[in-house]
């Protein structure tokens, strides 16, 4: 169903949020797309890097629900090619922040198969850890 | 030459391929790795929001351990600190630069760990490949004893080493590092435009699909060039691109497995150093066979 | 005061102005005062000192008394002052001898609530208008003699015009160009946006102008070495590059072409598309049409002895010539234009686009040549079904350092997709685009006509290009921002959008003549709105791209406009300059040469071991003054001595318990303002007085403090916003002086808040109220500096200044 929304101020406080935690000037993105187009695991997310921008320049919180910046793997080939020097990688750290912080974990170690766990090397362990959890 | 030479910790477990092959071809070239006094995990990822400062904490505590062993006399005005994992050069070089920018983070961070001495930014935190470039890839070459002759490799590269701009050890777009120097080792190198792709991270904890799915076009691409074989620099593309081959197979049962291997693996053999260094028993798909296939074992 | 002054003459008049003065200002009060002023020798008060009675009555008294100087104190000097200054002309006497006392926009419009004060102020205003009426000299205005010589940099589309314009309107061009023909860039178009036609149709008559008129003297395939001077003085040295070929006897028959055994040469006309010979014409409609030997290939001239040598065998006009050398010429010029135009931006640099590496991803150039050669039936190759464009590479880019918009672009991509589609309507064009900037005459029709011949456009930023290394072909990446999908397509032949950057050889050029770069790395107009093409050098003008990217039409236009911006210099033999200008007192100086680097147009040099100030290059800012340690430098009409007796006058007669606040204006904003404030009848505090400067830079630490010796409680510095000043260096000059103050006043233990400096636009007239009432109340509150401090602070000034 296509969604009309109400263009106020009214969220205002959560681009701010975002925008403090990620030490970037979102309302700066042009939209180009060169993130989305560069992200190599695009095909994976809900919504683009670009739309992630666009949703928190509008102050869209429903942007917590994608699964986006859960799928982004840190891998700054976005940072290094944004036209206007933004740094999406930041934006979703801050979106993925804003969510542990309330101390609800994107991922539990008990979930993970034995199997798994015996032949993940630490580094892989530690990684998701500090990124999934709080 | 005497270097300081921070491990991280899997270097010391499942990529002990790594770390055992890069001390055995560095001693070839007269360095010695001197493995850092009470290092600690460094975290493995950078903490990217801008207000986080304890995450900050673990790798600026390696940085440390620098200068107290210059102040013991382990060594002598060496405040460089040689890494090897890509992901610990990356997230100790990113710490670095952000206490080097924000001196009223870096004092307090010092004030957190009141115990240690304070860190008087000091430190160069560099990759063990851009200290092979500065000595000169001519002086590797002086070392090779068995070059490594119709391999034909791809070299891949990841994130860590490449991204961002301020602490990359080559262009971003267009590394060729590794690729020099292979070809000093006597590799045939073959280009793979995939070289930079990330290889998926730590999402192959949970969602090692997407791994999978990264892996299969990150090597494909590669013996579509006519690749052989990887080389990588960083122990969780090794295990994404080497041992997530079985499920790769598993859901593309045209797919032909590729060994993967460190580069130091291959310094290893190119200065006809004993195979036990290469503790190839770590390597998932098992690259003897290739290697011997071309008389180089 | 000099000797010659000490017997002036002056006649003061006191304008009624209908009421609008005399209503609150009692001008019979006035009048008195004035006339026991020493020096006065004549008062009178009028109705309207502008109406034609006023302007006889002031003639016929300076006729009759021998008058040698005139005080009006009437309106702003903004309103009615040239009218009085031109009366002073008519009675014989230099305009310059002429002082206005501004009583009613800076006194009875303002103070209109408080009569009495505001008739105590016009006293004093009238008053300091008399000192410094008392000092002023008989200038005249400065004619500075301008010839009818024009030096044009760069034979581009932009220095073809001027120089046609210039050489029909009767001035003699000396045009250079460092290429072995004119033309520029447009040469290599093969249509132009949104009319399409052939470039080198509208292009070949205009060079063929270029050519036949009398008045434009072609330097082809020259470089200049050196520029030096100034306007009405420019003196150029250039070198003509050595052909080997005599043009007077070459012609082009192409001979010595065929005969050249080095056939492989890349031909930078063709983007290096194509091959040339050693020995070549430039391209086929080359003005001049004659061939030239490239040194580095050509075997004889790089082997020496008796190698080859073909050509010169087989011309059947005796044309090559081995032994030709550079030729050095120098002539002298009046006014220069700069058009040495733009490079393409390096797509090397672009990695990500695969631009070097790739052979199927080319630049928009070179795609201009290629449908060139194709509409002639010579293709050069194949550029299969699909093509992509990729817009704004190297622009609008911070990876690469090029923040901005190279204008051009989005309509360049439009017309050669259109001229593609149209010569194969088989192939499928897509454009990359970030936003389609179509905003001139015709653009958008021509958009729409593009959409409408099936061009494909996709509104996404292309991420990346990565070539299939067996086909050769090229995907490229991006995402389709209006749908939100990724797009991955292979494409035939991907054509990068290349921006336009500064030429390289305006480096050169700009160092010579000392101009200004704008942060993007072009050459910086004097004023954006309303000097878009003169530049801070007196005489120099800029035309075309080298002042930013545009197209062809606007590069016309300002060819044209700065041929008339030159003319206007040039027209009458010479033009005039206010004589408001900066001069040494040579007994004075000693050589040390601070000031020289304070002067913005490098206007002061060192002669015969003396400062001397270039009367054509100084814009009469004062900006130098502060700099020098011997009070040697000084500024004509708003001399030290004059600016000292003003003050000396705004405080002389200052009870005990009044305050007086110095207000230092500068005259294209904060004087302005102030005669706003008075129009738009807002109060504020009668003790301030309003002294108007060129420029606040004018006032010097030293005079600061002097003010402040003689009972200033309170100083504002005011000036123009940086952004919107004629002398936006002035802004740290005062900066840097006020900061001087402010430290000494601190050792000396006066509060540093007495002093402030306060950047207005004409506009912030509350602003204006507010910081004069607010420093009013501040000085009233601390109470005046204590004698001894005063004195205390023009102790030693000038060792607490410059030290040692």
């Amino acid at each position: 169903m296509i969604k009309k929304i109400l263009i106020t101020d009214e969220n205002i406080d959560f681009l701010l949020k975002i925008e403090e935690l990620s030490d970037q000037i979102i309302t700066r993105c042009d939209q180009c797309g060169v993130c989305s187009g560069s992200c190599p695991l695009v095909s994976e997310m809900d919504i683009t890097p670009s739309q992630m921008m666009r949703m928190v320049q509008l102050g869209q919180k429903e942007i917590m629900d994608s699964k986006t910046m859960w799928i982004c793997a840190s891998c700054y080939t976005c940072t290094v090619r944004c036209p206007r020097g933004l740094d999406p990688s930041k934006v979703a750290e801050s979106l993925r922040q804003l969510r542990l912080r309330q101390g609800l974990d994107h991922i539990n170690i008990k979930n993970i198969p034995k199997d798994e766990i015996e032949i993940l090397p630490q580094i892989a362990l530690v990684s998701a850890m500090r990124k999934f959890t709080s | 030459m005497k270097i300081l030479y921070y491990p991280g910790c899997t270097l010391k477990t499942s990529a002990k391929n790594f770390e055992e092959s890069a001390i055995a071809s560095a001693k070839t070239m007269d360095i010695e790795l001197i493995e850092l006094t009470r290092w600690n995990c460094c975290g493995t990822v950078f903490s990217l929001t801008s207000d986080d400062l304890i995450h900050h904490v673990a790798p600026i505590r390696n940085l440390i351990r620098v200068q107290e062993m210059n102040k013991q006399g382990l060594v002598k005005g060496e405040f460089r600190l040689v890494t090897l994992c890509a992901m610990c050069y990356n997230t100790l070089k990113r710490s670095n630069l952000r206490v080097k920018e924000n001196p009223e983070d870096l004092e307090k961070i010092n004030n957190l760990m009141y115990l240690e001495e304070d860190y008087e930014v000091k430190v160069e935190v560099i990759h063990f490949l851009k200290l092979l470039e500065d000595m000169g890839f001519e002086k590797v070459n002086e070392k090779v004893k068995n070059p490594l002759k119709n391999l034909k490799i791809a070299p891949y590269y990841g994130c860590m080493l490449l991204r961002p701009k301020e602490v990359g050890i080559d262009d971003p777009e267009d590394p060729t590092i590794q690729e020099e120097l292979l070809e000093k080792l006597g590799a045939e190198v073959i280009n793979n435009p995939f070289k930079k792709v990330c290889c998926g991270s730590y999402q192959t904890v949970q969602d090692k699909n997407i791994v999978v799915d990264l892996s299969y076009s990150i090597l494909t691409r590669a013996q579509k060039e006519g690749a052989e074989a990887i080389t990588t620099s960083c122990p969780l593309c090794a295990f994404n691109l080497d041992n997530r081959q079985k499920e790769v197979k598993e859901k593309y049962p045209h797919f032909k497995e590729i060994p993967v291997f460190y580069f130091t693996q291959l310094m290893s053999i190119a200065f006809g150093l004993d195979k036990k260094y290469c503790r190839f028993d770590l390597n998932y798909i098992d690259p003897e066979p290739l290697i011997k296939s071309k008389g180089l074992l | 005061m000099e000797k010659s002054n000490e017997n002036i003459k002056i006649g003061v008049y006191i304008c009624h102005c209908g009421g609008n003065i005399s209503e609150i200002v009692d001008v019979k009060e006035v009048a008195s005062f004035a006339e026991k002023q020493p020096n006065v020798v004549l008062v009178r008060d009028y109705g309207h000192m502008c109406s034609e009675i006023g302007q006889q009555l002031v003639i016929d008294d300076i006729k009759g008394n021998k008058l040698d100087a005139v005080v009006i104190a009437a309106c702003s000097p903004h309103f009615q002052g040239k009218t009085f200054m031109n009366i002073l002309e008519v009675a014989g006497l230099s305009p310059y001898m002429f002082e206005m006392a501004n009583i009613r926009e800076q006194c009875a419009w303002p103070h209109f609530n408080t009569p009495s004060d505001a008739t105590q102020k016009a006293k004093y205003l009238t008053y300091i208008a008399i000192a410094k009426a008392r000092l002023n000299k008989p200038l005249k205005k400065k004619i500075i003699p301008v010839g009818k010589n024009v030096l044009v940099i760069g034979a581009g589309i932009a220095g073809i015009q001027a120089s046609l314009d210039l050489g029909d309107a009767g001035f003699q061009v000396y045009l250079v160009e460092k290429e072995p023909s004119i033309g520029g860039h447009m040469a290599q178009l093969s249509r132009t946006f949104p009319t399409e036609d052939c470039a080198a149709c509208i292009l070949s008559p205009k060079m063929a102008d270029v050519s036949s008129n009398p008045n434009i003297n072609l330097f082809i395939y020259s470089e200049i070495k050196n520029i030096e001077g100034y306007l009405g003085n420019f003196k150029v040295e250039i070198e003509k590059k050595p052909r080997y070929v005599n043009v007077d006897k070459c012609i082009a028959c192409g001979i010595c072409e065929e005969k050249c055994p080095i056939k492989n040469v890349p031909d930078k006309f063709e983007e290096e598309l194509k091959t040339r010979p050693a020995i070549y014409t430039p391209f086929d409609f080359a003005v001049p049409n004659k061939n030239l030997i490239d040194p580095e290939t050509c075997l004889r001239l790089t082997k020496g002895g008796k190698v080859c040598g073909l050509c010169e065998k087989f011309c059947p006009e005796g044309a090559i010539d081995f032994n030709d050398q550079p030729e050095k010429v120098g002539f002298n010029v009046d006014t220069i234009i700069v058009a040495t135009g733009f490079d393409i931006f390096d797509a090397t640099q672009k990695k990500v686009y695969g631009y070097g590496k790739y052979e199927n991803v080319i630049t928009a150039l070179e795609m201009e040549r290629m449908i060139v050669h194709a509409a002639e039936g010579n293709p050069i190759r194949d550029l299969g079904t699909r093509i992509g464009f990729i817009q704004c590479v190297g622009s609008r880019d911070e990876q690469v350092g090029r923040e901005y918009c190279s204008r051009i672009c989005c309509m360049y991509a439009t017309k050669l997709a259109q001229l593609l589609k149209r010569s194969d309507p088989n192939r499928d064009i897509y454009i990359f685009y970030t936003d389609l900037r179509a905003y001139g005459k015709g653009f958008e029709e021509y958009y729409k006509r593009a959409q409408d011949t099936g061009v494909k456009f996709i509104r996404g930023r292309v991420a990346e290009a990565i070539e299939d290394s067996k086909t050769k072909k090229v995907t490229l990446k991006g995402e389709d921002t209006l749908t939100r999908q990724i797009i991955e397509s292979e494409f035939d032949t991907v054509v990068l959008s290349v921006g336009l950057g500064l030429s390289e050889t305006s480096n050169k050029i700009t160092d010579m003549l000392k101009l200004a770069k704008s942060p993007d790395g072009f050459l910086q107009e004097a004023h954006p709105k309303f000097r878009p093409v003169d530049t801070l050098v007196d005489g120099v003008f800029l035309a075309g791209t080298v002042q930013g990217p545009k197209d062809i039409p606007d590069t016309v236009a300002q060819a044209s406009a700065a041929t008339a911006r030159a003319i206007r210099l040039m027209n009458q033999g010479g033009y005039s300059k206010d004589p408001i200008l900066a001069f040494v007192h040579e007994e004075l100086c000693d050589g040390c040469q601070l000031c020289i680097k304070h002067c913005p147009t490098n206007a002061i040099k060192i002669s015969s071991g003396v400062a001397k100030v270039n009367e054509v290059m100084c814009l009469g800012c004062g900006s130098c003054i502060a700099s020098c340690p011997r009070d040697a430098l000084d500024l004509h009409c708003y001399t030290n001595e004059q600016l000292l007796a003003q003050i000396e006058s705004a405080l002389k007669e200052k009870q005990d318990g009044q305050i007086r606040i110095l207000v230092f204006a500068d005259d294209v904003t904060s004087y302005r303002l102030a005669d706003n404030v008075g129009t738009a009848k807002m109060p504020y505090s009668t003790d301030s007085i309003i002294i108007r400067v060129p420029s606040s830079s004018r006032i010097t630490p030293k005079l600061i403090l002097q003010a402040f010796s003689l009972g200033a409680d309170a100083i504002l510095i005011s000036e123009s916003e940086e952004k919107s000043s004629p002398f936006p260096h002035s802004i740290k000059v005062i900066g840097d002086n006020v900061t001087k103050v402010k430290d000494i006043l601190t050792q000396i233990g006066v509060d540093k808040e007495r002093v402030q400096f306060i950047q207005f636009v004409t506009v912030m007239l509350w602003g204006f109220v507010n910081n004069i009432n607010n420093l009013a109340d501040f000085a009233r509150k601390l109470g005046p500096i204590p004698i001894q401090k005063r004195t205390e602070l023009v102790e030693n000034v000038n060792k607490r200044l410059f030290g040692g």
